[in-house]
């Protein structure tokens, strides 16, 4: 009994928060008030003939987290080196917080690492966060307490030249939170990391993402966007093709992966079956992509009915990296 | 202003190489005092020595010094050269710019560490230069010896003004080797510009050109001494009788200069991708 009570009231919860999930969804309302960061309206930018950013607009709040996803060249780091500073743009703008501060004035609240980590070679690395802290007029009492949280503290007085390219990322985070930024710009912070490495830096994130610090990562590895972020952009080629929550990036009902002793005859019956949109074998594991919503048990039963016993039925959600392959690809 | 100046310092003492530089531009000019002790034979008619000559004396030894010391000069703009070249090849201006310097900011950073530079190599210059006059010249009197500093003025506008060059020409090709090999080639196309108007026109008319070419210009602000010597010696000979003095619309040139280089850099910076 006590089971049965256990598990009705679990259900309600559930339905109770889908419920108010989707009214939110459709009122389009947000947990908390909008308060913008970074807007960005209808920037291009060219390099000669070729477009980098076509377009392009968005707008980054106070409080979620961010990625902008996007195969290698599809203007990822270009977006963010306009807003930056360091790339000039063709047309459009941009602004930064209310648009009351001048670009350099706002980068004083904003921590950013691109690409590689960029430091003196020949300082040691509380020289170098101290000369950060110099340009960003931030008090070197800062420079321990980051160099702490990236684990550092133990080698701050080495050069930085001497530094892995580990420690150098952690170097570069560490310098980049300094200021106690608005938010937090990562740019392929993981890239030519070793495993250890890359789970250092995502723990890191993780932890100044719990302090409720806006984060906006750009990044081409999927499972890392979808680990940490709650919005995304996807871009290719310069082009915006989707901007807004993960879990809403395709109305997708999902599929099922599907084996049986005769192959052939299930096959022809899925594509009889209009609630298939397509069925695709590939070594020997049939995948069966839904139009509408079925529930594994009624399929399982109306195969039955059809004779056929399966020897294997899964039903899944596309991952981000396939949702992430549609959109990218069939464009 | 201190703001900038302090953070550019910090890049360029933490560096070795840089430090050594700066420190030998400083230090170089000091061995001008060995000149005073040379004796030069001239083919055995009679015995050049320098301190006797009466170049020490108040107030030609402000021209002298400046002179000779600002050839030492290249020693600082190696430095100038390397300290863009090393913010483009380790990125590091880039991150700069991301860490909230703006590109205006940049440039006045590396601007107000040539002038505190030329600053300081002034003074040093000066205390030099007072100093062996004190030794050497016959006159003492204050009046004599404040007599011609103008062309102390001129070391430092002379200073600024090559560095400046070499700013511009570290942030337009971005590598400080290339920098100062672009800085070579210019010595070498004033003096072929020169030699092309010479051929078309008269001697008079393209050295009165040249003395508006940057390099030229640079280096015209303070006459060769050397005649001027000789003629303490002949006082008499006519053809000694040069017009040594640093005149206001050489200033004029080299700061409009100095003003190009400047504005033109910013430029580069603001337009470029980084």
């Amino acid at each position: 009994m006590l089971l049965i009570y256990n598990l009705v009231t679990k259900y309600t919860e559930y339905r109770h928060t889908l419920i108010t999930n989707l009214v939110d969804f459709f009122q389009h309302k947000k947990p908390h008030i909008l308060e913008p960061i970074l807007t960005i309206n209808n920037l291009t930018k060219k390099f000669g003939y070729l477009t980098a950013v076509k377009d392009l607009s968005f707008t980054i709040n106070k409080g979620n987290v961010y990625g902008i996803l996007g195969p290698n060249g599809s203007g990822k780091s270009t977006t963010l080196g306009v807003v930056l500073n360091v790339v000039n743009k063709t047309h459009g703008d941009f602004k930064w917080f209310d648009g009351q501060t001048t670009t350099h004035d706002a980068l004083k609240k904003v921590g950013a690492i691109i690409e590689r980590p960029n430091f003196y070679p020949y300082m040691t690395a509380t020289q170098n966060l101290k000369l950060v802290c110099k340009i960003k007029g931030v008090d070197y009492s800062k420079v321990e307490e980051k160099l702490e949280i990236v684990g550092l503290l133990e080698r701050k007085d080495s050069k930085f030249r001497t530094y892995s390219l580990g420690m150098k990322q952690r170097l570069a985070i560490a310098s980049a939170l300094l200021n106690d930024p608005e938010i937090l710009i990562l740019d392929e912070p993981t890239n030519g990391l070793d495993p250890q490495g890359i789970h250092q830096i995502r723990e890191i994130i993780k932890q100044i993402a719990e302090k409720g610090t806006t984060i906006l990562l750009a990044s081409h590895l999927l499972d890392e966007v979808e680990k940490v972020c709650s919005h995304v952009v996807v871009l290719r080629k310069g082009v915006k093709l989707y901007s807004g929550r993960v879990d809403e990036m395709t109305s997708s009902h999902g599929f099922f992966e599907l084996k049986c002793n005769n192959q052939s005859e299930l096959i022809k019956l899925l594509e009889k079956n209009t609630s298939f949109k397509s069925i695709k074998e590939k070594d020997g594991l049939i995948s069966a992509f839904l139009n509408e919503p079925i529930k594994s048990e009624d399929f399982n039963k109306y195969l039955f009915e059809n004779n056929i016993i399966l020897t294997h039925l899964v039903q899944r959600k596309e991952s981000l990296e396939e949702q992430f392959l549609q959109l990218t690809d069939n464009k | 202003m201190l703001r900038l100046l302090n953070l550019e310092l910090q890049k360029l003492l933490l560096n070795r190489t840089s430090k050594t530089l700066i420190f030998v531009s400083f230090v170089l000019p000091l061995f001008i005092i060995l000149l005073s002790s040379f004796k030069i034979p001239f083919f055995g008619y009679f015995t050049l020595e320098l301190g006797e000559l009466g170049v020490f004396n108040f107030p030609m030894i402000w021209h002298l010094v400046t002179y000779f010391a600002a050839h030492f000069k290249l020693f600082f703009a190696i430095v100038v050269v390397s300290m863009i070249g090393n913010e483009y090849s380790n990125k590091t201006i880039k991150q700069n710019l991301i860490d909230g310097l703006s590109k205006k900011e940049f440039i006045l950073s590396k601007f107000y560490t040539i002038v505190f530079f030329s600053l300081v190599s002034t003074i040093i210059i000066f205390i030099l230069s007072l100093c062996i006059g004190l030794y050497y010249s016959s006159y003492n009197e204050f009046n004599i010896i404040i007599r011609e500093t103008e062309f102390l003025l001129a070391y430092f506008v002379k200073l600024v003004a090559f560095f400046s060059l070499c700013l511009f020409l570290g942030m337009l090709v971005k590598r400080s080797a290339f920098a100062l090999a672009f800085l070579f080639i210019l010595f070498i196309l004033e003096w072929i510009f020169y030699g092309i108007i010479w051929k078309f026109s008269t001697e008079d008319i393209a050295t009165n050109i040249q003395n508006f070419f940057p390099l030229k210009s640079i280096y015209k602000l303070i006459d060769v001494p050397f005649l001027r010597i000789a003629a303490t010696k002949m006082p008499d000979n006519q053809e000694f009788i040069h017009d040594y003095a640093v005149h206001w619309h050489e200033f004029a040139i080299v700061i409009g200069w100095t003003i190009l280089f400047i504005l033109l850099s910013y430029r580069l910076l603001k337009k470029r991708d980084l």
